[in-house]
């Protein structure tokens, strides 16, 4: 595959970097960068054919499991710094099973080679969300949320999120050392680009899963918020780069069952 | 022994604390060589700076407007300080908008370097702040240890590529290796490169070009003799590298280093009114 420029693909992977270890996928539709953590969050960026100036794969699919910080290292070798008129050139190349991941980078007459070593890949969690199952569903312009999501009281465990039909319509709480807090969106605001929601739904997730989500809130320009009939949730970033073309970021996420059962 | 100094050019002083703070980056303790004409300051190679040394030198009337020393005795007209650059570095800090420094050294309780900054105030008398600085000093005897080094028989010398691009480069290399090793050749390239069990990168930098050194002693010619594409390589810890690249707050006018193949690097750096020598030591 090449890019002519590597920041369409570091800060997406940025967006997902809350694990030292990621899984890649390559198949003709593109690459899909999942990473993982305790069996109760992932996370995977997207990442189209169309974006890459040249995107090829020799089998119907190739699989490894990589040190992402590493691989991120590697792609901000010259700097992470977006200068306008600098950008980096990327060719990758991965020959197969047992391969390194090769990556050629240039900037500026300056060629940097890095040959990354790749593992056997892990078994990856199927959340199995399909749009079917959804019960409720919002999307969002991201700027609401940005704030909000960079200021969570982070001596809360939990997240609670709850969505309804009926008024508070959506809200964020957490409850931390200093007391609960409460941060409403309605309906109607001009924040809200669809609001369907069927059942009131209230169900609460462990705060530092979501907390690294927030690197992708940044990047986006819309996010979509689903729940299914458990109480999973599929967070959805539309993300431009720099040339305007559009990638997604997904974080899907379990609830957390000890505080929900004790509830019940 | 005396020595008092006096900047009053805000240039010249901006200039001064920018020097100070490049070696308040390279040493935490280094000695001050004061003469009548020069300032040096010096870190030599012992182990406890795991190998490295510097040596860096300023001509004192490129940045003072007064400067009066007398030494230890009449014919060893030198002043050896030892002291702590990061505390000068500090006291700098304050004269950013200084009418005047004054420095002087002094012997009230101990021996000092006292910084007065004379800083501008609304009222008709100025506001004067004033730091004391430990310092040692460092007996006649052993001076000898703090010799200027020789340019080492170096196997290939090069100029240095782009500071910006090798300080980058370098500082994501250190988050993957403790070593780094530095090959070029005498044909303009440069490659830098990490090797670990989980990855291994190469930067090739082009068309650095090559100083020509006058012959000494006839060792040009050994230089001659060696084939153009040939690399000499050293390596050396990552860390002390990239001290040195991050502590460089301006461009130099020129820059280049010398490598004697599994042995040493040595790192020139000049900026118009100040050099700059560092060396670090090839690792086992």
């Amino acid at each position: 595959a090449s890019l002519d420029n590597a920041r369409h693909l570091s800060s997406l992977l940025r967006a997902v970097h809350f694990q030292d270890h990621a899984t890649c996928f390559a198949t003709a539709n593109g690459l899909r960068v999942t990473v993982e953590d305790a069996k109760c969050i992932q996370a995977n960026a997207f990442i189209q054919a169309e974006i890459f100036q040249e995107f090829a794969v020799q089998e119907e699919s190739v699989t490894f499991r990589i040190n992402l910080s590493v691989l991120l290292d590697c792609l901000t070798i010259f700097g992470t710094g977006s200068l306008p008129g600098t950008t980096t050139a990327l060719r990758m190349c991965y020959r197969g099973y047992g391969y390194p991941l090769m990556l050629f980078l240039e900037e500026g007459g300056v060629v940097t080679v890095c040959k990354i070593n790749t593992q056997e890949p892990d078994e990856l969690l199927d959340f199995d969300f399909c749009s079917t199952k959804v019960v409720n569903k919002i999307i969002l312009q991201s700027e609401g949320l940005r704030e909000a999501f960079a200021e969570l009281d982070m001596t809360s465990e939990v997240l609670q999120i709850t969505m309804s039909p009926d008024k508070p319509y959506f809200r964020l709480s957490t409850f931390g050392n200093a007391g609960s807090a409460h941060l409403d969106y309605p309906r109607d605001s001009d924040l809200m680009e669809a609001f369907h929601c069927n059942q009131t739904q209230t169900n609460r997730y462990k705060i530092s899963l979501l907390k690294p989500s927030t690197k992708a809130l940044a990047l986006s320009c819309k996010v979509s918020i689903r729940t299914d009939a458990q109480g999973f949730l599929s967070l959805q970033y539309m993300i431009r780069n720099e040339d305007g073309q559009i990638c997604f970021v997904e974080y899907y996420c379990c609830p957390d069952e000890d505080i929900t059962e004790a509830e019940l | 022994m005396r020595f008092g100094a006096k900047i009053v050019d805000l240039a010249c002083l901006n200039h001064f604390s920018r020097v100070i703070n490049t070696i308040a980056k390279l040493a935490k303790s280094c000695t001050l060589r004061l003469t009548d004409s020069k300032l040096y300051f010096i870190l030599s190679d012992k182990v406890a700076n795991g190998g490295v040394s510097m040596w860096c030198e300023l001509c004192q009337g490129n940045f003072f407007d007064e400067f009066q020393m007398e030494g230890v005795a009449a014919e060893h007209n030198e002043i050896y300080l030892e002291l702590v650059p990061e505390n000068l570095s500090r006291a700098l800090k304050t004269a950013q908008s200084a009418k005047a420094v004054k420095i002087k050294l002094t012997n009230k309780h101990c021996p000092c370097l006292r910084v007065a900054v004379e800083l501008p105030s609304l009222s008709s008398s100025s506001r004067i702040v004033t730091h004391d600085i430990p310092v040692g000093v460092i007996p006649r005897r052993l001076w000898n240890d703090f010799r200027e080094p020789r340019v080492p028989d170096f196997d290939v010398s090069i100029y240095l590529p782009a500071l910006k691009t090798m300080k980058s480069v370098v500082e994501r290399m250190k988050n993957l290796s403790n070593s780094i090793v530095i090959e070029a050749n005498l044909s303009g390239e440069m490659n830098l490169k990490i090797e670990t069990d989980l990855v291994s990168v190469t930067t090739h930098f082009k068309d650095l070009g090559n100083p020509p050194w006058a012959s000494e002693d006839g060792y040009q010619s050994s230089v001659q003799d060696r084939d153009l594409e040939s690399m000499a390589e050293a390596r050396i810890d990552i860390k002390k590298l990239q001290q040195l690249l991050a502590g460089q707050q301006v461009n130099p006018t020129k820059a280049l280093c010398n490598i004697v193949s599994k042995r040493i690097v040595h790192f020139i750096l000049l900026h118009e009114d100040v050099s700059l020598q560092y060396f670090i030591p090839a690792l086992a």
